[in-house]
């Protein structure tokens, strides 16, 4: 029998969440996958979000602004200018990358707590911006695409993304890619450096990095995948709305990473889930859903501040990435 | 000997902070090879001095030259890609990583820039697990840095130093908190290096200095007082007032 | 009306709004100034503040003024002594962790704004002014209410500089603030000053509160607003540095009166926030800081 190194392990236990959420299609019970279909998606969010605060230790209070250019680069591209889907996911991307690239250049002079607020800002003025061309974006009411503009083109046919199914599989394959992606990411020597730069930054710059542009490419990746959750969830969901902007949907990605684990492959997608099943049976019995958050913020913080997967990896399974 | 291009100079090279001269006009050159160290006493400016060298920080006037090139503006990060290496007068290492983890940070960078190997998983390991075995890590190569000893993490620095294959490698306090018997050890590992690599040191352990250095700087109020052979600066009688105790 | 009174009355609009702001904004500063964290919860120590006081004035019947006065007692020292224990409970085991700290009240934020919603309502309720008084000017009448707003927060704040500055109290602050190592040995217990001056800080936002509730009214998310406002102040007026807030209260208090009258509100935000992160970018000690020691 042969020994399972730690890295065929993680990469055998990623498989199986992907599998399993893939089985989930086929079980789950007609609500339940319309939620976990949603959960998907933001897990991208939260994932996204994670490489910044996680690995690289920027703790930015204005990732909505990424999830939001993503939303609205795919959004206003088919309401206004009727692009098909997959450009208009394209224009997502990019729009993501570029408020990154300038945000990045601009907010990564500070560090710390000034950071913390000059991001805050910056997402502030994006989600000003939101309201202030109420023509184009309609503000809070927001724009609802239409329903035969939701189609996935391929060679071989079509695809109707607003078929639960559908929706289900396609916000699948993007969480797979993602959480691909990330996986490789951390364990190739870029995922290295960005943990050596949260942990010590001068120690870097004495090694011969140049922190400033790593720390950089790690905000514009970020901002790439918190966009490509807009995206998607513009054209899964057919909604687009001022709301995704305001500063609630920058501290939610905090909030998922934080209980699932910073710095974890996985713990985004868990905290992202069991945020909402809290939220959702707490709904059932009182509307104070916004305590619940509070409390689970300031309870993770003081007692768990490693999250589920971090704690997990802490006692049990040292490998997780 | 004048034929030696000097690998490093520095030219009227000065620091001010506030009113006070940390470094004051320092001209100093050090030929490729060379293991020389800086001694004198607390406050005298040293640690300023290979700051200024390495690019920490940033000279109020003079210039740094480095292997013929004027340095004194390049960022430190892109004269560590040069050649300097700087090890930390406190221990610095990455605590939360494996102790090969630490090397590793140095060697891909070092891969990045080395065209003909690039940076291969295989090169990788290659190159790091070389580093630790010179300093004799290679059995800790899966411990996390900060469980390791004092001692062991004074050698984990040096191995990430080494692993930046500097042609030049500055060593500030290396042997400070070290015990007798890792002293011993640590002067056989920087004669090896000594062999490959210049080394700048600052000492204030006397033995390591005499057992070590090619030639001495003596420093005092940010300036240098004496400079010369071990043999030299042990006979000289200011250098005995002023720090020998004499 | 011609341009003059015009800008006459903005200039009073904004004189206003810049006192209330610096009380707020001393409160945020004084917090970070000593304890070196932010409090993200400060706008719903300022809410709790103008609802307690709608609360406390309704019980009371007769004058108003009554009512207006006993709230403007009470409500500080409730929202005080609730911020004090959100410290002892919650900051204090953070061990200040700055980042940390950020997480924990934007958690305390949330709470402070459902219970709001819960046992207040979503409703927007006014409370009435002591007096009704108008000034007659040449051009236009004005609220005499207003102006003692302006007043009374010139006194608190000279009140709160006089602490600071004159008194034990005020410097066992400013030694905790200089070095708290040092401030421990010396036998100062540094747990207690730092309730105690986050405790200052949320009375002092709940105090504007109250002082605004007669002109605005009361309601669960009014925090917000002067939550971004007085972060601007702070850090135009250098994080903190309690003149330089003040200094850049009544800067950005009289600038949003005239700005407004030029652009639309959504652009002035816009664009004084974009100024304001820019600020922080390009000259973090503030407008009027010095660099940092």
């Amino acid at each position: 029998m042969t020994r399972l190194t730690p890295s065929t392990k993680s990469i055998a236990l990623h498989v199986g969440v992907v599998v399993l959420l893939l089985a989930l299609n086929f079980l789950l019970p007609e609500y339940h996958r319309g939620v976990f279909a949603r959960v998907l998606v933001l897990a991208v969010f939260a994932m996204g979000y994670n490489l910044a605060f996680g690995y690289t230790g920027l703790l930015s209070l204005g990732h909505a602004m990424f999830f939001a250019a993503g939303l609205y680069g795919a959004g206003l591209t088919i309401y206004h200018l009727e692009w098909s889907v997959w450009p208009a996911f394209g224009a997502g991307l990019a729009a993501g990358v570029v408020v990154a690239l300038v945000v990045g250049f601009l907010a990564l002079r500070t560090t710390g707590v000034a950071f913390m607020i000059v991001t805050l800002m910056f997402a502030q003025v994006f989600y000003l911006m939101t309201l202030y061309f109420t023509t184009y974006t309609r503000g809070e009411e927001g724009l609802v695409l239409p329903q035969e503009m939701r189609v996935l083109g391929f060679p071989g046919g079509v695809l109707d993304l607003s078929d639960p199914s559908t929706r289900y599989l396609v916000a699948l394959s993007l969480f797979a890619i993602v959480l691909a992606a990330i996986l490789f990411l951390v364990r190739a020597p870029y995922g290295r450096s960005l943990i050596a730069i949260r942990e010590n930054e001068e120690r870097m710059r004495m090694l011969g990095y140049d922190v400033f542009v790593n720390k950089l490419m790690a905000v514009v990746l970020s901002g790439l995948f918190c966009a490509a959750s807009g995206a998607a969830y513009a054209v899964l969901f057919g909604y687009v709305g001022s709301g995704f902007a305001a500063i609630q949907y920058s501290i939610l990605p905090l909030l998922w990473v934080l209980v699932g684990g910073a710095a974890t492959t996985l713990g985004p997608l868990i905290g992202t889930l069991f945020m909402f099943y809290v939220i959702d049976t707490a709904s059932s019995y009182t509307t104070a859903h916004l305590m619940v958050v509070g409390l689970v913020l300031i309870g993770v913080i003081l007692f768990f501040p490693k999250g589920i997967i971090g704690t997990v990896r802490e006692r049990w399974l040292p490998w997780l990435p | 000997m004048a034929a030696v291009k000097p690998l490093l100079e520095t030219h009227e090279l000065g620091r001010s902070f506030g009113g006070l001269r940390a470094v004051d006009g320092v001209d100093f050159s050090l030929p490729e090879g060379e293991t020389h160290a800086i001694i004198g006493p607390n406050g005298a400016g040293k640690t300023t001095f290979v700051s200024l060298i390495c690019g920490r920080v940033a000279p109020t006037d003079g210039r740094v030259v480095f292997d013929g090139k004027d340095i004194s503006l390049m960022p430190a990060h892109k004269r560590v890609r040069a050649g300097i290496a700087y090890t930390f007068q406190i221990t610095s290492v990455f605590a939360n990583l494996t102790a090969f983890d630490n090397v590793a940070l140095a060697v891909q960078r070092q891969l990045i820039d080395d065209h003909e190997r690039g940076l291969s998983s295989r090169a990788l390991t290659e190159h790091g697990m070389d580093a630790l075995q010179k300093v004799g890590l290679g059995e800790y190569a899966d411990k996390v840095a900060g469980n390791l000893s004092y001692g062991h993490q004074r050698l984990l620095e040096v191995a990430m130093g080494l692993a930046l294959r500097p042609r030049l490698l500055i060593l500030d306090e290396p042997t400070q908190g070290l015990s007798d018997s890792e002293i011993e050890n640590f002067i056989a590992l920087v004669r090896q290096i000594g062999e490959e690599a210049t080394v700048l040191l600052i000492e204030h352990n006397m033995d390591v200095v005499m057992a070590l250095a090619e030639r001495i700087t003596v420093m005092e109020q940010g300036r240098i007082l004496a400079q010369g052979a071990p043999a030299e600066i042990r006979a000289n009688q200011a250098v005995q007032q002023a720090y020998l105790g004499g | 009306m011609a341009f003059g009174p015009y800008f006459l009355l903005a200039t009073l609009e904004g004189l206003v709004t810049a006192a209330v702001l610096s009380l707020i904004a001393l409160g945020l500063s004084l917090v970070f100034g000593v304890m070196r964290v932010v409090n993200v919860a400060h706008g719903e120590f300022y809410m709790l503040g103008a609802v307690l006081a709608w609360w406390v004035a309704s019980l009371f019947g007769g004058h108003p003024a009554i009512g207006f006065m006993v709230a403007l007692v009470l409500s500080p020292l409730v929202v005080a002594a609730i911020a004090f224990v959100a410290e002892r409970l919650v900051l204090s085991r953070l061990k200040y962790e700055p980042e940390a700290t950020i997480v924990a009240t934007i958690g305390l934020l949330y709470i402070i704004q459902q219970l709001a919603l819960t046992f207040y309502g979503p409703e927007a309720r006014p409370v009435e002014a002591p007096f009704h008084y108008r000034m007659q000017l040449p051009w236009f009448g004005y609220s005499a209410y207003k102006l003692a707003v302006i007043g009374f927060s010139i006194i608190m704040m000279l009140a709160t500089w006089f602490v600071l500055t004159r008194t034990k109290i005020g410097l066992v602050m400013r030694a905790t603030q200089f070095d708290r190592e040092t401030a421990q040995a010396f036998g100062i217990p540094v747990g207690r000053v730092y309730a105690g001056v986050f405790a200052l800080g949320a009375g002092l936002a709940a105090v504007a509160a109250v002082l605004i509730v007669p002109i605005q009214q009361a309601h669960y998310l009014m925090g917000h607003d002067p939550l971004l406002l007085s972060f601007i102040v702070v850090i135009i007026g250098g994080l903190g540095s309690l003149r330089g807030t003040v200094l850049a209260a009544v800067l950005i208090g009289l600038s949003d009166g005239i700005i407004s009258m030029f652009f639309s509100p959504t652009l002035a935000k816009m664009l004084a926030t974009l100024a304001v992160a820019m600020i922080l970018v390009f000259r973090p000690q503030g407008l009027f800081g010095a660099a940092a020691r």
